[in-house]
C-alpha cells in the first residue's frame, strides 16, 4: 500500500467524484460553520433558486464579526450601536429561522467567534472536513480536520449540496525541531514560520506542522499555529490527532459519546502521515531558536525577533511604502517604540490559556497610563471560565476593558476600533493596512507580547514578567 | 453571470505586492447583506482621504484609468480575508481581470465564480505590464492567452473546468446539484 499523508488520508475519505483533467473533485463536507458576515448572499441564491439547505445538521451558525462586545447591548437591552450589523444580525436570525438551521444567538451561552466554539463543542473532531466563509478555519486543523476557508459563493454551494469542487492541493511539512523556550509562545513559533516562509509560502498547498515542538503543544497552541496557516497562504494547516486531542474533546457535547468515542478514537489514531509519505515541500525549524516576537509592517511575514531591529532594504519602495504607514524608520529598534492600544482577543489568542497568559503579566499590576486596553474572550464559555479563575478582576484591576466575546478589534467591524496614526499590539492574525481602522498600525504578538506592552506603555519583551 | 470570451482594455498599474483584500475592500463595509453596489468602496482608504475627498495621486483616481477593466498587480495580490466582497467589488467597479506573477488562492476561486479573471503570467511579462501601464491588452479565454500591444502572447494557467463554466456563463452550483445521487449514495455509504 503506499504511503500517505495525513492530508491524503482525509482528502480521500471525503471524495464523492475524485477529480479528473476536465474536472474537479466533488469534495463532501462534514461540517460547514457560518456566520452573519458571509452567509447573506449565499442564503439569496438559495432561496432565488428554490433550494434547502440539504443537512441543518452539519451546519453550525453562529454570530461573532458584526456583533457587539458591550454588555448592554447584548443583555441589556440597549439597542445595537452599529445600525448595519443590526440588520445583519437580524438578516441571519431570519435565514436561520426560513431554512429551518438551529442558531447560536446573540444570547446563547455558548455563542462565541466560529472557530473558538466549535472545537469548544467538539464539533471539531479529526479526520473532518470543515469550511467556513472566513480564512481562519484553518484553525481546526489542529485537531488533523481538513478545515479551508471558502467564499460566499460556495457557502451556498454546501449549503444547498453539503459539497464543494476542489483541484487536490499540494503539499507543505514543517517540521520543528526542540522545544519552544520559556516565555515564548505559539504565537511566537507561527510568526517566525510565516516570516521564514513569506505570506505566499503556503499558496496552494495545505501545511502538515510536525516534529516534537508541535507534538508538546497543548490543542490552544496548536489551534493558535495552524490559525494563522492562511497568513503564509495556505488555505489548511494541520497536526496529526494524537492523546493531547483526545483528552480535549473526550466529553465535550458534540464528540462521541461512550462505545462510539472508542470507535472514534481507534479510527483517528490511523490518521498520521505514514513513514516514506512524500510531501511537496519541507521546511525545517528549530524552535529552540525562536525568541518573541512581533511584526513592524503591514503584513504578518514583515517580522523580527522583539530584541531586533527594523530590517533595512534600500530600494524597496514597497518596503518603504510600509514603513511609512508605520511611522518606523529602517534599522530603529523595535523594543521601547510607545504603544497606545492593546488588544488581547481574536480567534487566533482568545481562549482560556490566553487570557491566564496574559493574566500572569497583569496580575498586580496596572495599564501604563495613556494606554487602551481590550480584553474580548473569544466565547462565553472563556469568558465563564475565566471568571470563574478570577482572571477578570486581574484585567479590570490593572485598568483594562473585559468585554463580551466576538471578533472586535480585530477587524473592526463592530465599532471597535484603532484610531489613525496610534500603535496597537494585538493579539490577532493580521497587520494589513486599515485592518483595526483606517490608518490603525498594527504590531501582532502573543498575549504575553501584548501584555507586557499594557504594563509599559512601550514594545516590551515579555520574559521582563514571565521568567 | 454572462459569458466572458475576449477582454480587451487599457491596464491600470498598482505595483504594490501583497494587495490583501482588507486593501480591496475594508471591512466596515462587510456589514451589507446583498452583493451590489461595492465598486464604491473599493481600495476605500487609498482612494479617499479620511474626510471622504479623492486622493488625486491614487492610481484610480487619474482620468487614463477611466473604463480600464484589466488591473495589473505586484505579486501575490488578494492574500488574507475569504471575503468575496473584494471580487465583487472589483467587478462592480468595472474590472474584468487582474493579472500578477501570483494570485492568492481563496481570492483566486472566488473571482473565478464570480467572473473575474485570476491571470498569471510570467516575471518578464509581468515587469514589462508593471512599467507599462495603460497598455492596451487582448486577453482570449478560449485560448488562455494574454496578448501585448507588440502582438507577443502568453498562455495562462486556468482550470478547465472553471474555464468551461465562464466561456458559458454557467455556474458550478448546477453540476454539484446533478451529482445528488452519487452525493447520496456516499452519504448512505458513510453513515
Amino acid at each position: 500500500m503506499t504511503a500517505k499523508t495525513l492530508f491524503e488520508k482525509v482528502w480521500e475519505r471525503h471524495e464523492v467524484v475524485p477529480e479528473t483533467a476536465d474536472t474537479p473533485a466533488v469534495l463532501y463536507i462534514d461540517l460547514h460553520l457560518t456566520h452573519e458576515v458571509t452567509s447573506p448572499q449565499a442564503f439569496s441564491v438559495l432561496r432565488a433558486r428554490g433550494l434547502k439547505v440539504r443537512r441543518p445538521d452539519r451546519t453550525l451558525v453562529t454570530m461573532d464579526h458584526s456583533t457587539p462586545t458591550d454588555t448592554a447591548q447584548i443583555f441589556g437591552g440597549v439597542p445595537i450601536a452599529l445600525e448595519s450589523a443590526a440588520k445583519q444580525i437580524r438578516q441571519l436570525e431570519r435565514n436561520c429561522a426560513e431554512f429551518g438551521l438551529d442558531l447560536i444567538g446573540l444570547k446563547d451561552d455558548r455563542r462565541g467567534i466560529v472557530h473558538i466554539i466549535g472545537p469548544e463543542l467538539g464539533a471539531t473532531q479529526p479526520g473532518k472536513t470543515i469550511v467556513c466563509g472566513d480564512s481562519h478555519t484553518s484553525t481546526h486543523g489542529a485537531f488533523g480536520a481538513l478545515a479551508f476557508g471558502i467564499g460566499t459563493t460556495e457557502v451556498g454551494y454546501v449549503l444547498a449540496t453539503q459539497c464543494l469542487l476542489q483541484r487536490k492541493p499540494k503539499t507543505l511539512a514543517i517540521e520543528v525541531a526542540g522545544r519552544l523556550a520559556p516565555g515564548v509562545a505559539a504565537k511566537d513559533l507561527v510568526l517566525a514560520i510565516i516570516g521564514r516562509i513569506g505570506v505566499n509560502g503556503g499558496t496552494g498547498h495545505v501545511i502538515e506542522y510536525r516534529g516534537p515542538a508541535i507534538e508538546a503543544l497543548s490543542m490552544d497552541e496548536r489551534m493558535t499555529l495552524c490559525n494563522m496557516s492562511i497568513e503564509g497562504g495556505a488555505r489548511a494547516g494541520m497536526v496529526a490527532p494524537d492523546e493531547t486531542t483526545f483528552a480535549y474533546l473526550d466529553g465535550r457535547p458534540r464528540a462521541p459519546q461512550g462505545e462510539a468515542w472508542d470507535r472514534a478514537v481507534a479510527d483517528w489514531r490511523t490518521l498520521r502521515t505514514d513513514a516514506g509519505a512524500a510531501f511537496d515541500r519541507t521546511v525545517q525549524l528549530d524552535a529552540g531558536a525562536i525568541e518573541p516576537m512581533i511584526t513592524y509592517g503591514t503584513n504578518p511575514g514583515m517580522v523580527a525577533p522583539i530584541s531586533g531591529r527594523v530590517p533595512e532594504r534600500p530600494g524597496d519602495a514597497v518596503f518603504s511604502r510600509a514603513l511609512a504607514y508605520m511611522g518606523l524608520e529602517p534599522g530603529e529598534p523595535l523594543r521601547d517604540k510607545p504603544v497606545q492600544v492593546v488588544f488581547i482577543g481574536s480567534c487566533t489568542n482568545a481562549r482560556l490559556s490566553d487570557l491566564e497568559l496574559a493574566a500572569r503579566v497583569l496580575r498586580g499590576r496596572k495599564v501604563a497610563a495613556g494606554v487602551r486596553a481590550l480584553v474580548v474572550p473569544g466565547s462565553q464559555q472563556v469568558k465563564r471560565e475565566a471568571e470563574a479563575l478570577g482572571l477578570d478582576r486581574i484585567f479590570v484591576d490593572a485598568g483594562a476593558e473585559w468585554r463580551e466575546s466576538g471578533c472586535s478589534m480585530c477587524l473592526g467591524m463592530n465599532g471597535d476600533t484603532v484610531d489613525a496614526g496610534l500603535y496597537c499590539v494585538s493579539t490577532s492574525n493580521r497587520n494589513f493596512e486599515g485592518r483595526q481602522g483606517a490608518g490603525a498600525r498594527t504590531l501582532l504578538a502573543s498575549p504575553a507580547t501584548a501584555a507586557a506592552a499594557a504594563v509599559r506603555g512601550r514594545i516590551t519583551d515579555p520574559r521582563e514578567f514571565i521568567h | 453571470m454572462d459569458p466572458i470570451r475576449v477582454i480587451r482594455s487599457k491596464t491600470v498599474v498598482m505595483p504594490s505586492t501583497n494587495i490583501d483584500t482588507d486593501q480591496i475592500i475594508p471591512a466596515r463595509f462587510l456589514t451589507t447583506t446583498t452583493r451590489e453596489g461595492l465598486g464604491a468602496a473599493l481600495f476605500a482608504d487609498l482612494r479617499n482621504d479620511p474626510d471622504g475627498s479623492p486622493r488625486p495621486d491614487f492610481v484610480l483616481n487619474r482620468p487614463e484609468s477611466r473604463g480600464c477593466q484589466v488591473l495589473v498587480a505586484g505579486r501575490n495580490i488578494g492574500c488574507g480575508s475569504s471575503r468575496e466582497h473584494a471580487p465583487w467589488a472589483l467587478l462592480d467597479y468595472g474590472f474584468r481581470a487582474v493579472v500578477s506573477t501570483e494570485i492568492a488562492d481563496i481570492f483566486r476561486s472566488n473571482s473565478l465564480k464570480n467572473g473575474l479573471l485570476p491571470v498569471v503570467v510570467d516575471e518578464t511579462t509581468h515587469a514589462w505590464l508593471l512599467s507599462h501601464a495603460g497598455a492596451e491588452v487582448e486577453i482570449d479565454l478560449a485560448s488562455s492567452t494574454l496578448k501585448l500591444p507588440d502582438g507577443r502572447a502568453v498562455t495562462f494557467p486556468i482550470e478547465a473546468f472553471a474555464r468551461y463554466c465562464l466561456l458559458n456563463g454557467v455556474d458550478e452550483l448546477g453540476y454539484l446539484l446533478s451529482k445528488a445521487d452519487e452525493i447520496a449514495a456516499y452519504e448512505a455509504r458513510r453513515a
